[in-house]
């Protein structure tokens, strides 16, 4: 019979490798998926991908780029943060303030937030289509952005709601027994410790909206164009990727991939973002 | 009790729904004195050093009966105005919490909210308190650097700084010293000897060494009831209830 002392250390040798391994995984996912959109994208990619619309023949190979799906995928993820701040801010400052005596309330609406986070986004593309029949909506702009807004609340609001829970009783009894008022506690206080968490929620959510595809998949409509007004139809970075894709035509292809590097490129940007602003936000808060 | 007390309660009930956290408290508090509330965890002291500044206002559920007289007027009766009530008072609470700022604006928080423009008399007050706590020399070169990278000993100092910097006449100060190393916790006390030339210190703590340190006055409570007070030599050499005999046998 083995003694203790020898089935410890192998016990701590294999979880040890167990974390290499995964590490390693996850590494080499990183790794192989970037190598492919950089080097297949790379190919295709070019100064007119990024500020031209298609041109005539472009989906047989012919000239122009995706500006419009670029524009398009900004416009949508950038309104759809908007609205979805609008409801999920007033939603989660009244779970922290005005109703937290009420915690059967918070905690349903807690419930809810998190099963709305679980239901996948061709759902959200469905419910957005519906709605938009009902409406006598065509594809367009505004579609997207709501579709794509209600796929987001529950993020933006989960992600303030533990930013906001996380805020300590004992800092907001110091400032009132300094004599702040609410408001002044509210702005002062609060929000700024709660800042850096609810840009890293709003950026999350934001990373989201750009990359999701099935939502828009239906409510957006596809167009070369670069979109004027709420009503006119949008192209976006995840539609684009998926068309050229579907094409037969090799060159076209291989122009999905420059999407997919922009695309990416676009992912990165805010996640460093993020990073970034909210060590330097971070400073100030315990 | 020679001078006029600063506070007097009369009566005071504190419930939290059926249950009753003070019951029946009776008490004078002497003005430019320590006075020490002693006593067991869980026995009420946090919940009276905050019925005191009407921090209790913040937990909807806690139900205050009584009066608080605080230099003659109850403060439990005042409607509008608590920002005076509580600008009466500093509070330190059991761990520092620095708000989220620079160690400057910490301090200058208090005159910000009073509506204090003035730069000079901004900087002169902040620099004023700063050395009171005994913190200048070792922040003085870096003022705007945020407040929660000082240590924790540093951190409950400047938090005092931010208290004195509102021009208290009372500082409440809630088991200043749990959370803080000896050599920090010895500097609060000090702070607290000296500062109470000019102000009234109430200091909760179930620390028996710490209270016969600090106390000039003592208050004994026992769930929720004030079962002695006195000055320091009555309470602790001659004390009259079984409760406190035993609770100055066991020693916490």
């Amino acid at each position: 019979m083995m003694n203790r002392e020898t089935q410890k250390k192998i016990e701590e040798q294999c979880f040890r490798w167990l974390m290499r391994l995964a590490v390693l995984v996850i590494l080499a996912v990183i790794v192989l998926v970037l190598t492919v959109v950089v080097l297949k994208g790379g190919r295709a990619m070019s100064w007119q991908m990024i500020t031209r619309v298609p041109q005539g023949g472009f989906y047989l190979g012919g000239e122009g780029g995706i500006l419009n799906a670029i524009i398009g995928s900004l416009y949508v993820a950038g309104g759809a943060v908007l609205l979805a701040i609008l409801i999920g801010l007033p939603l989660v400052l009244g779970m922290h303030v005005s109703w937290t005596r009420n915690t059967r309330l918070v905690t349903f609406l807690r419930f809810l937030l998190d099963t709305l986070w679980g239901i996948p986004s061709i759902v959200y593309g469905a419910f957005g289509f519906a709605l938009m029949t009902f409406f006598q909506w065509r594809a367009s702009l505004l579609a997207a952005i709501v579709t794509v807004a209600l796929l987001i609340v529950p993020i933006i609001s989960r992600g303030l709601d533990e930013v906001l829970r996380g805020v300590p009783e004992g800092l907001l009894e110091a400032a009132h027994a300094l004599g702040a008022t609410k408001t002044e506690i509210a702005y002062r206080v609060f929000f700024r410790q709660a800042l850096p968490g609810f840009i890293t929620a709003v950026l999350l959510a934001f990373g989201r909206a750009i990359g999701d595809t099935a939502s828009v998949l239906f409510t957006a409509g596809y167009t070369d164009n670069l979109p004027h007004a709420l009503s006119d139809p949008a192209a976006t970075l995840p539609l684009a990727i998926f068309f050229q894709l579907s094409s037969p035509i090799a060159s076209v292809q291989e122009r999905a991939y420059a999407a997919t590097l922009i695309l990416t490129g676009l992912i990165v940007l805010i996640s460093l973002i993020t990073r970034i602003s909210s060590r330097r936000l971070k400073e100030n808060i315990l | 009790m020679s001078a006029t007390p600063i506070i007097k309660i009369s009566n005071l009930h504190v419930h939290h729904g059926e249950r009753t956290l003070l019951n029946r408290i009776n008490l004078e508090i002497p003005r430019n004195k320590i006075t020490v509330i002693l006593g067991p965890s869980g026995c009420g002291k946090t919940t009276l050093l905050k019925s005191l500044n009407r921090l209790t206002d913040l937990h909807k559920e806690l139900k205050l009966q009584g009066k608080i007289f605080i230099d003659g007027e109850d403060i439990l009766q005042v409607k509008e105005d608590l920002t005076r009530v509580r600008q009466k008072m500093g509070l330190l609470s059991q761990r520092p919490f620095p708000l989220p700022m620079s160690i400057y604006k910490n301090v200058a928080f208090g005159l910000k909210i009073n509506g204090v423009k003035d730069k000079a008399l901004v900087e002169e007050t902040v620099t004023r308190h700063l050395r009171e706590v005994g913190l200048w020399d070792e922040v003085k070169d870096r003022l705007h650097a945020p407040a929660a990278r000082l240590s924790i000993g540093q951190q409950q100092r400047l938090c005092l700084a931010r208290g004195l910097a509102v021009g208290p006449e009372i500082i409440l100060a809630d088991e200043p010293t749990s959370a803080l190393d000896p050599v920090s916790s010895r500097k609060i006390e000090q702070k607290f000897l000296e500062l109470k030339e000019h102000y009234t210190v109430i200091v909760v703590t179930h620390i028996l060494r710490q209270a016969k340190r600090l106390a000039d006055h003592v208050i004994f409570m026992y769930f929720g009831e004030v079962i002695e007070q006195g000055p320091p030599e009555q309470l602790f050499e001659s004390p009259r209830t079984d409760i406190l005999k035993e609770y100055l046998q066991v020693g916490h």
